[in-house]
């Protein structure tokens, strides 16, 4: 009744001599497999189980219906898909609990509620700036550009040929319908995050001191190595002279 | 280590591997082939969910160093900040906190094991002086945590622990003043323990290694005592320790996501949601419940020096339990006597852990001296005495021998010494609730909390209206300041939209600033913001209030408790009772009287409230019927308006109340699930070796 061929799922521990290092050095009177017992007969003498085994002909046949001296399981041959099924399921299920533990241990590294909230959209008055001046103001942590373009501002950025861009955008694209005058834009150099300075370049628009991009008045690339224009974040006129960013 | 390994893998890649770093072949031969006795019952397992303790202790708490602040102007807000913004931060933060409570008690477990079946002796006396140093370890890790969130109790609890030292002769206020890094606990001392709190679970997991070493050296004792001398008395790690560990686990998970989803706050103190006050130390100072045995033995000598000599002996005396303990015999369980005596002694440890958390003073002080006199006597008397005297059972020839001896009967006595212990562990936690008495106070009248219970929601009409309760009535003394206009449009709040939150919000001016003048403005609020608070700053408010202050409100709920006294504490375990606080909040806001009883004798500019402890509250009665005018038709009546704020400010205190108990259904039906697999797993994987 006792199939005595291994189980594939148990297999690696009776498989050869697979002492190792540990077992060299600190167990060198042990083998490193196990090797079990030859399946005792029935009704084996109760003398031989102990000093408890006065409970006579119970234990002897607890321990050959137990079969202790055999690790492959007897319903193995018998119930195959059954013991598998148990296994592969608890597995399975283990394995979906671990995936579920570790979401909350990333997702933790997301933007807290209060970091959310603080990233709400802001207002800036635009009322202060002079023409051919700009200010920087912080929305989310970035550095926003309000540039107030002058006349000669706006037709050079409106005039240049497209195809001659790396990053063709129309300059109308860039700015809101009858607002030209206003540029916004994300004041971060679009190739390895450094901050473009402004009124600087061979363009009039930015240029960034880290590797070289130059940037004209509608915050398109030029020249350098920043591959797209400077990015212009989402923004509304509230008023003429309100805009709220965000 | 040197040498090749045996093991052979068959990928090439991993043959390649092998060869320069026998990993793999380490690995295997320490936690697949390596033979463990086959008679290890389940106390056995606690090594394993021990492992699985620090290894999540680490995890958790690496990652609420990513969120915590440790200054001692922001350390207290940054705790607060995790449990109420961070993405699962409530939950890491149960866990982390709860975690050092189940490390401890696991721990514990773990070292009655190893007493009650001799396994500090020889050949494994350096693997139970590892555990010792394991346990040390643990506990200056588990104190300095508790420091860390900046509460009252943080607080006192470092000023007490840290002058524990100031009794060593001559050099005790040097010593002192070198751990403060300061004249007094301060912000150099939460900085430092900070950093060292992140630094000792790394050496806890290398000592670890070194005592799993020594274990895989010595070899795994077992509940027989006997070495294991043949093939036929082990099994492999893997599958047979492996699923009995991974079940034994998945039973220990079970316990503590019932603390850490439905009672994360009993074990701790109410006064640690109270923010660290260096003038105020509160009226009863008490250590986490797993220090209070030792706490115990510190308060029962009159000596200072002699009892913290005493204390750090407790401790110390067990690294000399190999020697001290000379009996041939391993396990107790054939040791009729000591058998006994180590009951006796799991006993003594648990009443001192319930004399550490009551006032020393009468009777407890007394019992205090007698229980410390048998704690010391069980070491150095009673276990070397009995080494001598008494006549141990005979043992059985081998493991195997012992399996069969024991196979028909059933370990039913586990079961019931698994029930005695956690009554007993509850007993000594439940104690330790105890030990906030104030004497004379009347205990508030329960009441019935639509958040009560595992499924507990909040009444949402009753938080919209204990809004308007505080903004009309509590607002002008007490401040929400942990609570944005935003969190009142949150899931689980009162269920207000964004915008209803939006327009809350811009009713309130909010100090701004500076703009480009350099000048502070005023606004109105956006959601963003928190609520203002009334006062300034701290000596404002007392000014405008006869000198009291009255507290912040948004962690009221939480800051308050009262005793729940023996046995009811037990029976709040199992029924999930946490709502001392609300009760208590409650009762103070209709436990007003307008004369005091005869014989009290009030202080001027005080009332007489009945449930305040001392009875004299500097607040004058702030509700009377009609105040608030509701417009959903609730009655108008004080009783109405004290339930509505309470709940109210039960949601400020935990505005994550509604998920933590979502989602632990959701984790209480997959624990049981797996459970329940696993047992069935480790019956098929063990159906023929026991």
């Amino acid at each position: 009744m006792h199939a005595c061929e291994p189980i594939a799922g148990l297999r690696s521990y009776g498989k050869g001599a697979n002492r190792t290092i540990l077992d060299c050095l600190f167990r060198p009177d042990w083998p490193g497999k196990v090797v079990f017992l030859p399946p005792r007969g029935p009704r084996a003498p109760a003398a031989t189980f102990g000093r408890d085994s006065s409970v006579s002909g119970a234990v002897p046949l607890a321990a050959d219906e137990k079969g202790l001296g055999i690790v492959t399981t007897a319903s193995s041959a018998d119930h195959p898909t059954r013991r598998d099924f148990l296994f592969v399921a608890t597995g399975a299920v283990a394995a979906v609990g671990a995936a579920a533990t570790v979401w909350p241990l990333v997702a933790q590294m997301n933007p807290d509620a209060s970091t959310i909230a603080a990233g709400a959209p802001i207002e800036v008055d635009l009322t202060p700036i002079a023409e051919g001046q700009d200010i920087k103001v912080f929305w989310r942590g970035k550095p926003i550009y309000i540039s107030h373009r002058t006349k000669k501002q706006i037709e050079e950025a409106q005039k240049v040929s497209l195809s001659s861009l790396p990053d063709p955008q129309p300059d109308s694209a860039r700015v809101k319908a009858g607002h030209d005058q206003w540029l916004v834009v994300i004041g971060i150099c679009t190739h390895l995050g450094c901050i473009p300075i402004a009124h600087e370049g061979s363009y009039d628009g930015f240029f960034c001191p880290c590797h070289g991009s130059v940037y004209d008045t509608s915050g398109r690339i030029r020249s350098g190595p920043a591959p797209t224009n400077l990015p212009v974040p989402p923004y509304t006129f509230v008023s003429d002279t309100k805009i709220q960013i965000g | 280590m040197s040498g090749p390994s045996d093991f052979q893998p068959t990928n090439p890649a991993l043959k390649w591997i092998e060869r320069r770093l026998p990993i793999m072949g380490l690995v295997h031969s320490s936690f697949v082939a390596y033979p463990t006795p086959r008679n290890l019952n389940y106390w056995w397992t606690f090594g394993a969910i021990l492992s699985m303790m620090l290894a999540l202790q680490i995890v958790t708490g690496v990652i609420l160093a990513m969120h915590y602040t440790p200054h001692a102007d922001l350390a207290f807000k940054s705790v607060e900040l995790i449990v109420r913004d961070v993405n699962y931060g409530w939950l890491l933060r149960n866990m982390h906190a709860c975690g050092a409570s189940m490390f401890f008690f696991a721990v514990y477990i773990h070292m009655f094991r190893g007493l009650y079946y001799g396994s500090y002796k020889e050949p494994r006396e350096i693997l139970w002086i590892l555990g010792v140093i394991i346990y040390l370890l643990m506990m200056a890790t588990g104190f300095m945590g508790y420091v860390l969130p900046w509460g009252q109790m943080s607080f006192w609890g470092a000023t007490v622990i840290t002058n524990l030292f100031s009794a060593v002769p001559y050099f005790g206020e040097s010593i002192v003043t070198l751990l403060w890094g300061g004249y007094s606990v301060g912000n150099p001392t939460l900085n430092r323990f900070f950093s060292l709190h992140y630094l000792l679970p790394f050496v806890i997991a290398g000592v670890v290694v070194l005592h799993i070493w020594a274990l895989h050296v010595a070899g795994q004792n077992n509940p027989a005592g006997v070495e294991a001398k043949t093939e036929k008395d082990t099994v492999p790690f893997t599958p047979y320790a492996t699923i009995k560990d991974a079940f034994g686990v998945s039973c220990f998970l079970l316990f503590f996501a019932w603390f850490i989803f439905y009672m994360p706050n009993y074990l701790g103190e109410a006064d640690n949601y109270i923010p660290a006050n260096p003038g105020v130390t509160p009226p009863h100072i008490v250590p986490e419940w797993y220090y209070l045995p030792f706490y115990a033995i510190l308060r029962s000598i009159p000596n200072k020096l002699a009892g913290v000599v005493a204390m750090f002996g407790a401790i110390l005396i067990l690294a000399f339990l190999p020697w001290l303990d000379n009996a041939k015999t391993r396990s107790s369980k054939y040791r009729p006597l000591a058998k006994q005596f180590f009951w006796v002694f799991v006993v003594v440890c648990l009443l001192l852990g319930w004399l550490g958390s009551k006032p020393a003073e009468g009777i407890y002080v007394v019992a205090g001296r007698i229980l410390t006199f048998m704690y010391f006597a069980y070491f150095l008397i009673l276990l070397p005495l009995l080494s001598r005297i008494e006549t141990p059972r005979p043992v059985p020839n081998s493991i195997a021998d012992d399996v069969l001896a024991k196979t028909g009967s059933k370990s039913t006595p586990m079961v019931s010494t698994v029930l005695a212990l956690l009554v007993a562990g509850g007993l000594l936690a439940g104690g330790m609730q105890h030990a906030r008495a104030a004497e004379g106070q009347e205990k508030p009248p329960g009441n019935k909390w639509s958040f009560a219970g595992p499924v507990g929601k909040f009444d949402r009409g009753a938080l919209q209206r204990g809004l308007k309760v505080y903004k009309e009535v509590c607002a002008s003394c007490h401040g929400l300041s942990y609570i944005a206009f935003r969190n009142l449009a949150e899931a689980g709040g009162p269920g207000y939209s964004v915008a209803q939150a939006a327009a809350f919000a811009s009713d309130y001016k909010v100090k701004d600033g500076p703009d480009d003048k350099g000048e502070m403005f005023e606004r109105p609020g956006r959601p963003a913001d928190y609520f203002p608070s009334p006062f300034p700053n701290e000596n404002a408010a007392r000014a405008a209030n006869g000198g009291a202050f009255p507290p912040d409100l948004s962690l009221i709920n939480k800051a308050r408790s009262y005793p729940r006294g023996f046995p009811q504490f037990l029976v709040d375990f199992f029924t999930q009772y946490q709502e001392q606080g609300p009760d208590y909040v409650s009762a103070v806001l209709q436990g007003y009287e307008d004369k005091p009883p005869a014989g009290f004798s009030l202080p001027e500019g005080s009332y007489y409230n009945k449930y305040f402890p001392g009875h004299a509250i500097k607040m004058p009665k702030p509700l009377s019927d009609g105040q608030v005018t509701y417009d959903d038709g609730a009655p108008a009546t004080v009783a109405q308006y004290s339930k509505d704020v309470t709940t109210f400010l039960m949601w400020t205190a935990e505005p994550h109340m509604e998920a933590r108990k979502r989602l632990g259904l959701q984790v209480f039906v997959f624990l049981i699930l797996l459970t329940g697999l696993l047992y069935f797993t480790k019956k098929k994987v063990w159906a023929n070796a026991h």
